[in-house]
């Protein structure tokens, strides 16, 4: 046993499971208080307490949903496809949690590095579409097939500018590996005692901004939920479904922003690079810029009205995706023109 | 412990690849082939190809078939009812391929003739293998680069063209995606 333990791939495993359950673990923690925040934030929003009665300032509503989620009657609809009706919310919650592993949250705290860790991101977030459209179609019912299509046209969208406004950090960075992104972005630029943090926000402003509208699109939330759309669609692609099902969808909402938030620090916001804190407490500054991400999201989802259909394609198309390209193509230039230099 | 892996994976891909043609109902058929593209790419991460590997679950698996999906789904394709003689003429057809493609690979398997070399290289002698694919796409490859991405443009402008053809009656609104979308929400 204690030789089999010596193995090299053995230990790597080991290492790589313990990570994925610590992560798995916290995720789970982070996304039912996620709920909470949601709801205190929105109530803040709308001048109104939010959740206030189960414990502390509300602080147990996220234990008494559950509950209440798991005693709820599962239902489904007569004429649906059983297996993908089943099938469906499992899906929404995978590829975000396994884009999770490609993520460094500190400098020694990443699950792998695989050297096109930006790629098992994209092909995951491109995966997601799957489950809405599946349980859009399962549940043989109008409103939720209407949801559905509107969630693949919707993603298939926004896909195409979100992975072209990551080409020019890629460019920048010179590597796929999100490790080596966050590298690239150690250091400064300084001016006297002024000093810019070395992000590829700074200096890709344009990616950003687009990477931002795409991942609030990716995560089908405020201005972007027309695959819900409750007023029109009744509760969209997920209509027909109640209990413990309907909470997978939220949690891979939740799971999902929390993911893409992630890719969007380490991407663009420096990961885990930070002033005054020593390297190994980086973690600290990846969840504070984690959590001041989460926090524009959820302020954007109570502030924004949503976008009319044929508004949120002509804006993907004929607005983010010649910027992106723009963006591709400045990038390229510059950066050749600084290496011959 | 790889080919381990690899006959697993192997596995899925034969399965999900016979149950694409054999299950009747459309819907699951096309579910089945993202899954053997999956398989695909774990195949493809087993030689050390990552970035093929991902790609093929990006394009393919991501954006493809989620249009094949929406394509079925828009048409409310139900269960296949085609019969007759037609699918007898069909079937007697691929028949006839499928056996002619297996007697070709077992002629050429008996001969021990396979292209390209049979061992992976050493992934530690390329730097990545993202790097190796570009060069080799902008240097040796670069006229077939080209030429595809031509192709695409004349397949795009010609999408553009007939959807445009069809519409005489003046049309509600601009976005093409309106057809797909709900009816009575931008009236």
């Amino acid at each position: 046993m204690a030789a089999l333990f010596q193995d090299p791939l053995v230990q790597l495993a080991f290492w790589a499971l313990v990570k994925v359950i610590v992560i798995l673990v916290v995720m789970l923690g982070i996304v039912a208080y996620l709920t909470y925040f949601e709801r205190k934030i929105a109530g803040h929003i709308q001048v109104r307490p939010g959740p206030n009665l189960v414990g502390p300032w509300g602080l147990f509503q996220p234990f008494a949903d559950i509950l209440k989620l798991l005693l709820k009657e599962e239902f489904v609809p007569d004429g649906a496809n059983k297996i993908l009706f089943h099938v469906a919310p499992v899906l929404a919650v995978t590829p975000a949690l396994t884009s999770f592993a490609v993520v460094p949250i500190g400098p020694n705290f990443l699950v792998t590095d695989v050297n096109v860790g930006l790629l098992v991101f994209l092909a995951m977030s491109s995966l997601g579409v799957y489950a809405l459209t599946l349980a859009g179609w399962s549940s043989n019912n109008k409103y939720a097939l209407l949801g559905g299509l509107r969630s693949s046209a919707q993603m298939i969208s926004y896909e195409l500018a979100l992975g072209l406004s990551t080409i020019g950090v890629l460019m920048m960075a010179g590597s796929l590996s999100l490790v080596d992104i966050v590298h690239a972005q150690h250091g400064a630029f300084r001016l006297g005692p002024l000093a810019l943090p070395h992000w590829f926000v700074f200096t890709q402003p344009v990616a950003f901004v687009i990477f931002l509208i795409c991942a609030f699109a990716e995560t089908n939330r405020a201005p972007f939920d027309l695959p819900e759309g409750e007023s029109e669609l009744v509760g969209g692609f997920h209509t027909e479904y109640s209990s413990m099902k309907w909470a997978m969808f939220f949690l891979g909402e939740y799971m999902n922003m929390l993911t893409i938030s992630a890719i969007t620090v380490t991407l663009f916001l420096g990961g885990w690079n930070g002033p005054w804190l020593p390297e190994s407490l980086g973690f600290l500054w990846f969840f504070a810029k984690l959590f001041a991400l989460i926090f524009l999201f959820m302020w954007v989802r109570w502030t924004f009205p949503r976008l009319r259909y044929d508004q949120l394609m002509a804006f993907g198309w004929k607005v983010l995706l010649p910027i992106a390209l723009l963006n591709v193509l400045a990038t390229g230039t510059i950066v050749t023109w600084l290496g011959n230099r | 412990m790889i080919p381990l892996l690899f006959v697993a994976f192997a596995a899925v891909l034969l399965v999900s690849s016979l149950l694409v043609i054999l299950h009747r109902n459309p819907v699951t058929s096309a579910l089945f082939l993202v899954l053997a593209f999956c398989a695909l790419a774990a195949i493809y991460l087993l030689l050390h190809a990552e970035f093929i590997g991902l790609v093929q679950v990006v394009v393919y698996a991501g954006a493809i078939m989620v249009l094949f999906l929406f394509v079925i789904m828009y048409l409310n394709l139900g269960h296949d009812v085609e019969g007759g003689v037609t699918l007898l003429l069909r079937r007697g057809l691929g028949w006839l391929l499928g056996a002619a493609l297996v007697a070709e690979g077992v002629l050429l398997l008996r001969r021990g003739l396979a292209p390209g070399p049979t061992a992976p290289p050493d992934p530690a002698a390329v730097a990545g293998n993202t790097q190796q694919v570009g060069l080799l796409l902008y240097s040796r490859y670069l006229f077939p680069f080209e030429i595809t991405s031509v192709l695409l443009l004349v397949a795009m402008i010609g999408v553009i063209v007939i959807a445009r053809g069809r519409r005489e009656t003046p049309p509600a609104a601009a976005a093409p995606a309106d057809e797909a979308g709900s009816p009575g929400e931008d009236a």
